[in-house]
């Protein structure tokens, strides 16, 4: 069986002089999970109201397995599961009542229903409040109700709009582990602006701000455009002379920029490398040589949220 | 099939809020007071309903957009509309499902006033086919209203602005054959124009089928106004879902 694929083309939407997305593309396949990151306003809303045909765009497709958004509507939608942003429901009916509707609408069968209905809702647990009207519950249960009923007939698609957006950290944990359950066998798509999110739960992310894809990649891939990629943290003990030891550690090949982090009670310095080099054995082997006594050695990874930063903010200046 | 699961939830919806109950009250005892008092039910000395169905396209001008004001209002506003349209259901298919419930219901508000019909049978001997023309003439015009309020809530996000529009819109088309609307028209329109504004009147429609006689083109008229507002509402809610 072909991979479900979400195409996504040179996607555009304008709303009067605003272009809210601005000609993205991208492709999603099964088991992947994709992050959508962006500052507020960057059009992130916007692209998944338009893959899930809430809103029609401007120009550009937008094909769920073959089926085109604007031509077949139904076979798109019947392959999606969404959660809008802010999870809206109806508020006077219960959670039972609510998912046995969505149950219907989507087409399963009595048994069926029954069974999904069981699943999802131990696999949320919204056991608890099942007979409560929806208006009654909590933040975090209406957002168990709008994920239950995304999921509730096994889309192929999943997309999820800040689905982890006012949860306690127990809730965003539980939710985070439910998407890596069901990423195997889906395409999901989700919305966050919580950087820790998309190491916990995506395998790759896409940046965007003011409608345009700024950068796609893994975490990791992301992370390596960070200037502190591969940077080397050391600590010392205290000595009398730091600026001799700064003047040493700028020295060793491969070192770009010394950065002071604290000269105090110990002495620590970051050490950004020459694009992308490793210098951590060079590092290492300098403080050896001068005997110097390391409390502390580490490569850092990079941040997300510095990558994010400085993406969004160089495009921002730009436009 | 679509409808009819939208249907079935819409209706409940009216039963697990106070709306059901408050409507059904108000409905039952506004139309006692206008029957009893105003209408001079027992003073007339007749046994008909004359007085009781008179009333109705009154009563029917603020009740009606009041039911039909929450349809699509209620929704843009909650944001549920971005759930129901995302789901695998056609614009016209929700437009329907959502009509019919209140549809339903305000025949279930007009079934509720049946003790009218056990008194005048008690009191006097009326003619039931007469009273039952009346009723049907009652649900089509509901319906009509129902139509007309459903394309003004499906305009806006506002319950309020829904609810007062609507009103004007309805009264339109009772006035629509007064001669205080007629006039304003008649000097300045061609004749047959004016004739055209007339025969949109829901009063005279209702009328004539208040009068027993179920006539085709009375049916024709009210499907046809039902229709026109419904497939507007389709579009405007095609058009404007997102905003």
């Amino acid at each position: 069986m072909m991979d479900t694929i979400v195409k996504i083309q040179r996607l555009r939407k304008e709303f009067g002089l605003l272009t809210a997305v601005d000609d993205i593309s991208f492709e999603v396949k099964k088991g992947e999970v994709l992050g959508f990151l962006g500052p507020n306003g960057a059009g992130k809303s916007t692209t998944m109201k338009m893959i899930t045909g809430f809103l029609t765009p401007t120009s550009g497709t937008v094909s769920v397995d073959g089926f085109d958004i604007t031509q077949q509507p139904l076979e798109v939608k019947r392959r999606i599961g969404y959660l809008p942003e802010g999870a809206p429901a109806y508020p006077d009916m219960t959670p039972l009542s609510f998912l046995n509707f969505i149950g219907d609408i989507r087409g399963l069968s009595a048994s069926q229903k029954q069974q999904r209905i069981d699943d999802v809702v131990s696999r949320v647990n919204l056991e608890n409040v099942l007979y409560q009207p929806i208006e009654t519950l909590s933040k975090g249960f209406k957002r168990r109700v709008g994920l239950a009923q995304a999921i509730l007939h096994d889309p192929e698609v999943l997309i999820l709009d800040e689905p982890t957006d006012g949860l306690d950290p127990n809730q965003k944990h539980e939710v985070r582990s439910l998407i890596t359950q069901m990423a195997e066998e889906k395409v999901i798509i989700l919305s966050t602006h919580i950087l820790e999110e998309v190491h916990a739960v995506c395998s790759r992310a896409i940046i965007i701000a003011n409608g345009k894809v700024l950068a796609d990649g893994t975490p990791n891939e992301l992370e390596s455009e960070s200037v502190n990629h591969n940077a080397v943290t050391i600590t010392l003990k205290k000595m009398d002379n730091p600026s001799a030891v700064r003047e040493i550690l700028v020295s060793i090949p491969n070192v770009h920029k010394l950065e002071t982090l604290n000269e105090s009670e110990v002495l620590s310095y970051r050490l950004q490398p020459k694009s992308n080099l490793t210098i951590v054995a060079e590092v290492s082997q300098m403080a050896y040589e001068k005997q110097w006594e390391i409390l502390g050695l580490s490569v850092e990874t990079g941040q997300l949220d510095e990558v994010f930063r400085t993406i969004t903010t160089t495009s921002n200046r730009i436009n | 099939m679509n409808t009819w699961v939208l249907f079935k939830r819409e209706l409940s919806s009216y039963f697990a809020t106070p709306i059901a109950y408050v409507f059904i009250i108000i409905f039952l005892f506004l139309s006692g007071i206008f029957t009893f008092y105003i209408g001079n039910f027992f003073g007339r000395g007749q046994a008909d309903l004359v007085p009781f169905f008179n009333f109705h396209p009154w009563l029917y001008l603020f009740l009606i957009p009041a039911l039909a004001m929450r349809l699509w209002a209620e929704e843009r506003k909650s944001g549920s509309i971005e759930l129901l349209l995302t789901l695998p259901i056609t614009a016209t298919e929700a437009v329907l499902g959502k009509f019919f419930a209140a549809w339903a219901f305000t025949a279930i508000s007009l079934v509720l006033t049946f003790p009218m019909w056990i008194s005048v049978n008690y009191l006097g001997n009326p003619d039931n086919l007469v009273i039952f023309a009346s009723y049907i003439g009652s649900l089509l015009m509901a319906g009509g209203f129902l139509a007309i309020g459903s394309c003004m809530s499906a305009l806006t996000k506002n319950q309020v602005i829904a609810f007062v529009v609507s009103v004007v819109a309805c009264l339109g088309f009772i006035l629509a054959g007064f001669p205080l609307v007629l006039d304003f028209f008649s000097g300045w329109l061609p004749h047959i124009i004016v004739q055209t504004i007339s025969s949109f009147s829901f009063l005279t429609h209702f009328q004539a089928i208040s009068k027993g006689v179920i006539d085709i083109r009375d049916l024709i008229y009210f499907a046809s106004v039902i229709t026109f507002w419904l497939f507007a509402t389709v579009i405007f809610i095609e058009m404007k879902k997102a905003d």
